[in-house]
């Protein structure tokens, strides 16, 4: 039994783990193995930490020995490099932090550890967390697991094709305007970006603190479940978290669905989206009054103000943040100018790369004396349509459903130039973004050989009837934990 | 929305980013066209709505002022460009 298995669930791998059939250093062996093999040609990692691994490894079968094992226990696990991890190099994607080795955990960081979880590796994303297709990365691209030509999605593509390509079990990402839910729709995995406020952000280096959110991607909604379990909750450090305490996600698993309303908004399936996408979407529609639920069409008139809301919020929080990275207490410093001034301009020109340069300024532009009515407090007012509608809708529906990206996955390089091209590859993705809804997206299907994803929509701190709803899709699907056989990825 | 090359160079001193002559160019090509984008915004009636700066109605949350230990200096020094005698060394400030 320790022949590939990297491809176990993490539900699976506990279970086998529980049984002592297996143990936590031969289940990290296989996933590192898998690393060597595949991360060549996917690289969805910056950091691979194999020997922190081992060890980690080591002390979890210690726990299962002594009966003290969690469902994470010995399970490998990526964290996307926006996550600080303390004595382990977190970059962000970025020269500016090439070298930056916290002093700290994060708060997702300190509960995967004391759940005994096994961290291999940070895994790869657009700088900064601004991109939709982990192409902004300054440590190179990662190749999409199911075609090698194609993008992963962005900005966690690192961690969906790592779950993907099996070179871990299950990954954190962090969702500003779409990062979870779009790679993990593009890499067929499941991917879960919970309510504002549920997951503390202590730690989480920031982009857009009205809108990030870290959650969990999988390769099945059961295990996506374990791992909000493991990392929901309140946070005194974050003091945007709820401080109700969260219900255990994994009791709403395997319940009947029968009777749940789906609202489906029309305006998701408007122009730009893939015939190939649309026809997966409505098949999963269909699904859904299979398994006795109410299927209806309704409208959200303001979806489409969803992309010009959250371009001027995001990059205008992003324009605050990105101040700190100043060349003095931490990150890359240019200090052959002559003067703090010039040293300072020159530390944020060489450190920063395109797109976050851009991002800053348009929010800074957007908050600037003159335009901050016209752009940022107008946005603010349309985002609070936006708000009341998808509050409307849900005194109707139980959840929304929507395709996550109106596209598969893009050929790499294609939308580079363009950045208003890469802007739209968030467009399903931006409306619950800019609500603070919780939304998950998992396999539907294919279209051109490449996975579809499937957007539900929740109600606020609603993430057990979201899981519920998944789960049940997922089940009659039957797609759960399939993987792409990679080029030139060994199978012994 | 066209941007000029001053507003590009204004927008760049505010956010402390040097620029060379085809970024100017270019940032603004790129800023202007994104700006263009959004101008649809200005279709929403919105003269009765509030903004929303986050989307949870909480407000004011407080926490006890209980004392509590920080990061040794030792450890917020480590990842300084340049520290001298226990603090972070930058170039004058005032000439």
């Amino acid at each position: 039994m320790t022949h590939e298995l990297w491809r176990l669930t993490a539900h699976e791998a506990h279970e086998l783990l529980r049984r002592r059939e297996i143990t936590c250093v031969e289940l990290t062996e296989s996933v590192l193995q898998r690393i060597e093999e595949v991360e060549p040609t996917i690289h969805a990692y910056i950091t691979v930490t194999a020997e922190l691994a081992l060890e980690q490894a080591r002390e979890a079968d210690e726990r299962y020995a002594a009966g003290t094992a969690t469902p994470l226990t010995g399970i490998p696990v990526a964290v996307k490099d926006v996550i600080v991890t303390k004595g382990v190099r977190t970059t962000a994607g970025s020269r500016m932090l090439e070298n930056f080795i916290p002093p700290f955990d994060s708060h997702v960081a300190e509960r995967l550890r004391r759940a005994g979880a096994v961290m291999v590796g940070k895994a790869n994303m657009d700088e900064f967390a601004m991109g939709s297709s982990t192409e902004r990365s300054a440590f190179g691209p990662t190749r999409n697991p199911w075609a090698l030509d194609r993008v992963p999605g962005g900005s966690s593509g690192g961690s969906a094709a790592a779950v993907a390509a099996g070179e871990c079990l299950v990954a954190l990402g962090s969702d500003t305007g779409g990062s979870i839910r779009q790679p993990a729709a593009l890499c067929g995995v499941v991917g879960l970006d919970p309510t504002y406020g549920r997951v503390s952000r202590y730690g989480l280096i920031a982009f857009g603190s009205s809108l990030d959110q870290i959650g969990p991607i999988g390769r099945d909604v059961e295990d996506v479940a374990t791992m909000l379990d493991c990392i929901g909750g309140h946070d005194p450090r974050d003091s945007t978290t709820n401080p109700e305490p969260m219900p255990d996600m994994r009791h709403y698993l395997g319940r009947d669905i029968r009777g749940m309303r789906i609202g489906v908004p029309k305006e998701y399936f408007a122009e730009g989206i893939e015939p190939g996408v649309r026809d997966a979407v409505e098949r999963a529609l269909r699904r859904f009054e299979d398994l006795g639920c109410e299927v209806e069409e309704c409208s959200l008139p303001s979806t489409k103000y969803a992309l010009a809301v959250y371009y001027l919020i995001a990059p205008s929080e992003a324009s605050a943040n990105l101040a700190r990275y100043d060349g003095v207490k931490y990150g890359f410093s240019d200090r052959s100018h002559g003067s703090m001034w010039e040293n300072l301009e020159h530390t944020r020109a060489k450190g920063f790369g395109d797109e976050v340069k851009r991002r800053i300024m348009l929010g800074t532009y957007a908050l600037s004396a003159g335009y901050y009515d016209a752009y940022y407090l107008k946005a603010q007012k349309v985002r609070t349509v936006i708000h009341q509608e998808f509050a409307r809708a849900f005194e109707r529906y139980d959840v929304l459903a929507t395709p996550t990206s109106p596209v598969v996955a893009f050929p790499l390089g294609s939308r580079l130039d363009d950045p208003y091209a890469m802007y739209l590859a968030d467009v399903c993705t931006l409306p619950a973004a800019v609500a603070g809804l919780p939304a998950i997206s998992l396999p539907c299907g294919e279209s051109e050989g490449l996975p579809v994803g499937l957007q539900l929509i929740g109600n606020f701190f609603d993430e057990g009837r979201l899981l519920m709803v998944a789960h049940a899709f997922e089940r009659s699907f039957g797609w759960a934990n399939r993987l792409p056989e990679i080029p030139g990825g060994r199978t012994p | 929305m066209e941007l000029t090359a001053d507003q590009v160079l204004h927008i760049a001193k505010l956010a402390r980013i040097a620029l060379t002559p085809e970024e100017v160019e270019r940032f603004r090509n790129q800023l202007s066209s994104i700006l263009e984008h959004f101008a649809v915004l200005s279709e929403v009636p919105t003269e009765d709505v509030e903004p929303t700066a986050y989307p949870l109605p909480l407000e004011n949350v407080m926490r006890t002022d209980e004392v509590a230990p920080s990061l040794p200096r030792e450890d917020v020094l480590a990842n300084a460009p340049e520290q001298e005698d226990g603090m972070f060394r930058v170039r004058a400030v005032l000439e």
